[in-house]
């Protein structure tokens, strides 16, 4: 992964110098509420409910594992044990000190780290696929290209407060895994015909209150030109956005508004005056930059290995383990490994310091000393042989990190909600314990197979609620907590946002609902039919009606009758 | 004293010094159109291209006979044939809004380097609009004279602003300039070719692996 040279230590440096500075000021009453709040943002520190929460920024999702160690010590000494991994694969600490957060800065640039542009309205973290580099069907890495945004993007003058947050997430896959579309910039990179690197390029995605996909705004795009034309993007989108409502002033709003062609024409036009400019990607940088990314000094080990297989044949946790969690790899013998932050009836992505203490250690062990975190809010060692899956799999279970529940209804994504978030209508967690509980048989699970259910705690969508399979979005009625169901939200090269089903529910309704949404899959589905392509098929009608209490199963009864 | 922090041109100087304002900046009267409200806010930040400043106000605005002094955009527009021997004896600068458009300035005036001094107001520190006019200024229009930061201009944003191609900050009023001197050397080595450093980080330095 990408290590820091002097200049990249520097800016971390003088960063935490800065905001040390910026925080003594506000707390000395020489800086106004109002003042502070964008710089406290851009260094990821929200006020919510309780207490400040702050956002670390975890590059592309990669981490090493003296990087999680710090992070785990960190909870422990100024937070209350653990951390949170958030759907942008960054680490979120519910309960830090407003006056700690620069000596905890300091911390973290002792580890290359810091919270820079997590929040605030900039350009945020750059997120990609979590098996960059390691993917079997990848086209190009992309992160020497993610890691040369991420430095064009720190501390960019020109877009130091656009009118809205502002995300990016690149792919290098045919089958995207980094949502592309429901980005600001979406940048999926591709081999052209001349056999260069080209890029795809989206613009206009995000969920949040207006749920919108991106458009194509150039099909082709030479790589050098990524920064420059991003540029020309991001320039018409930071004089044009509106800044009068800021529920109106994402880029999505001022694509749709103009309409893509418009505002493609109003890009290239601002393009053509930036193309070549100094600000170029030679080839020389992508070179030093792609070295930090070279492929890990793998063993040359067999395809297959004869304590595996007997492994799998003798030990059905096991099996059942590496058929959730375990996923293929481009270099022979070896396997990714998802640990599963998704216990049943734990609040889903959250980390004690201990299970990330051993994850470093997995990761130093088995896997060159890295991870990444997903946006599915799991972590990944990315390079681990298969003779050793097994001992990865014991050391993970005794840590509680084994569920074998990778894509299955309990992965939960889910924001924090109205235990942590100030802007939440309805609580979160709770709904995805409770059907985490419900659903609490693995043999069952494995029978529902691969689905998708996305919790937010109000329509800011930080749980992704609109691309889920299932989608929950907490609502305020009467200043109490109900959730709106939608079916049929996807994320992928095919995404689609879901329907509402009906009127909403109460929290205790919820797992019950779940269950009927199940129900009728489990009656309705063809062999090898996924819980999306079942509701593809056969649309929203049946699930409503069964969920609405028309009751499906009587009906049918009657017809056979 | 003053809140003018103005950059040094020379690298043996400090980054910045405390300078004389010797500009009069001319203010709109106040309009008695009523600010059009959306969605139950005042629009602080208009679309760009709408029409924000009506003929009266231009008409009534008062422009001393004599002195260096900053017109409103639509003033200067307005009234540029009554202003033009002020204009070419270097009397005369104009201050836009974040709203206004530098594509109105530039057809009423093509060679801007006429103008001794352009200053963009702020009318709220967090509008970032006035990163991609400076920036606009200085490489799509040539503009090298003075270019100036005026209205909620707060020490945090004066390193983007310099970046963007900035020469002078007027603080605002209760805040010593004094102090946000210090913000200017925020960061030694940027990573982005922006206006004053035009070149990015790798190829200004032979960055090793
Ligand atoms: C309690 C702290 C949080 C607050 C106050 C907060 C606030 C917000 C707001 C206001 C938006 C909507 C912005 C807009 O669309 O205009 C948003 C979007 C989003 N948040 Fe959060 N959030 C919080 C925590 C999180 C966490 C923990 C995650 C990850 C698990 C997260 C992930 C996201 C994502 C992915 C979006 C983007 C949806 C989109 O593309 O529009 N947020 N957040
Ligand atoms: S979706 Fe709403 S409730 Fe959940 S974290 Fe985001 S802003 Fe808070």
């Amino acid at each position: 992964m990408y290590k820091y040279d002097e200049i990249d230590q520097q800016i971390v440096d003088e960063r935490v110098k800065q905001y040390s500075d910026q925080t003594r000021r506000y707390l000395a009453g020489e800086l106004s509420d109002e003042e502070f709040r964008p710089l406290r943002l851009q260094n990821g520190l929200y006020i919510q409910r309780h207490a400040p929460m702050l956002r670390i920024a975890v590059p592309y999702g990669m981490l090493s594992s003296k990087q999680l160690h710090k992070l785990a010590d960190i909870t422990k000494k100024y937070d209350k044990d653990y951390g949170h991994f958030s759907t942008r694969q960054n680490l979120q600490l519910n309960w830090p000190k407003l006056e700690e957060v620069p000596v905890i800065l300091a911390e973290l640039a002792t580890v290359e780290m810091h919270a820079i542009q997590t929040s605030g309205n900039c350009i945020r973290n750059i997120t990609t696929d979590q098996f960059a580099g390691i993917a079997p069907d990848e086209v190009i890495d992309p992160r020497a290209m993610a890691e040369i945004m991420r430095q064009w993007s720190t501390f960019h003058p020109e877009f130091a407060l656009l009118p809205r947050k502002f995300k990016i997430a690149v792919s290098g896959t045919k089958q995207d895994r980094a949502i592309v579309q429901a980005h600001d910039i979406g940048m999926e990179f591709y081999t052209d015909t001349a056999g260069k690197l080209a890029i795809k390029v989206w613009v206009g995605g995000g969920l949040g209150r207006t749920p919108i996909l991106g458009s194509v705004i150039r099909e082709h795009l030479e790589w050098q030109h990524a920064l420059t034309y991003c540029e020309a993007i991001i320039r018409v989108y930071n004089l044009h956005g509106r800044r009068d409502n800021a529920y109106k002033a994402r880029i999505k709003i001022l694509v749709k508004a103009l309409g893509i062609e418009e505002f493609k024409n109003q890009v290239e036009a601002e393009w053509a005056h930036l193309k070549d400019a100094p600000n170029t990607i030679t080839e020389a940088e992508l070179l030093r930059v792609g070295k930090h990314f070279e492929t890990m000094p793998y063993e040359n080990v067999a395809a297959n290995d004869a304590g595996f297989d007997a492994a799998i044949a003798s030990n059905p946790a096991f099996a059942a383990w590496v058929k959730r969690c375990v996923h293929a790899h481009k270099q022979a013998g070896y396997r990714a490994v998802t640990l599963s932050l998704k216990p049943h009836g734990k609040a889903p992505g959250d980390a004690t310091s201990a299970q990330m203490h051993t994850v470093a250690d997995l990761a130093m062990q088995y896997s060159f000393g890295e991870l990444r975190v997903s946006h599915e809010q799991n972590l990944i060692l990315a390079d681990v042989k298969i003779s050793d899956l097994f001992a990865v799999w014991e050391k993970a279970r005794a840590a509680g990190l084994a569920t074998p529940n990778i894509g299955l209804l309990t992965d939960i994504i889910c924001c924090p909600g109205g235990d942590f978030c100030s802007l939440a209508n309805a609580k979160s967690i709770p709904i995805a314990e409770a059907i985490q509980m419900q659903f609490d048989n693995l043999d069952y699970l494995h029978d529902i197979g691969d689905i998708e259910l996305n919790i937010s705690g109000c329509m800011n969508a930080c749980g992704h609620h609109h691309v889920g399979h299932i989608g929950i979005l907490g609502v305020d009625k009467d200043g109490s907590e109900w959730y709106q169901v939608t079916i049929g939200g996807k994320q992928g090269n095919d995404a689609s946002i879901g329907a509402v089903i009906g009127p909403s529910f109460s929290a205790d309704e919820m797992p019950g609902v779940v269950q009927k949404l199940i129900d009728v899959y489990v009656k309705e589905r063809t062999a090898e039919e996924r819980f999306i392509d079942t509701v593809r098929r056969l649309g929203v009608a049946p699930f409503k009606a069964h969920v609405y209490n028309k009751d499906l199963s009587t009906k049918t009864d009657e017809v056979l009758a | 004293m003053s809140n003018l922090i103005q950059l040094n041109t020379t690298s043996s100087e400090p980054i910045a010094k405390i300078a004389e304002n010797n500009w009069l900046t001319i203010q709109l009267p106040a309009s008695t159109v009523e600010a059009r409200k959306q969605a139950g806010k005042v629009v602080l930040f208009k679309l760009t291209g709408e029409e924000t400043v009506t003929d009266t106000q231009i008409a009534d605005t008062v422009i001393p006979a004599t002195g260096k002094m900053i017109v409103p955009l639509s003033v200067f527009i307005a009234r540029k044939e009554a202003l033009l021997s002020r204009i070419t004896s270097g009397e005369i600068g104009v201050w836009l809004d974040t709203h206004e458009l530098l594509s109105d300035l530039v057809k009423n005036q093509p060679d801007l380097n006429v103008l001794p001094i352009i200053a963009v107001h702020v009318e709220r520190f967090a509008d970032g609009r006035i990163f991609s006019l400076g920036t606009l200024l200085r490489t799509r229009y040539g503009y090298k004279n003075e270019l100036r930061a005026t209205g909620d201009v707060l020490r945090d944003q004066l390193f983007f602003l310099k970046r963007s191609g900035f020469s002078s900050f007027l603080i605002r009023a209760d805040r010593s300039a004094q102090d946000a001197l210090a913000s200017l050397g925020d960061f030694t080595v940027p990573y982005q070719g922006a206006v004053d450093e035009p070149r990015p980080v790798f190829t200004r330095y032979n960055r090793a692996v």
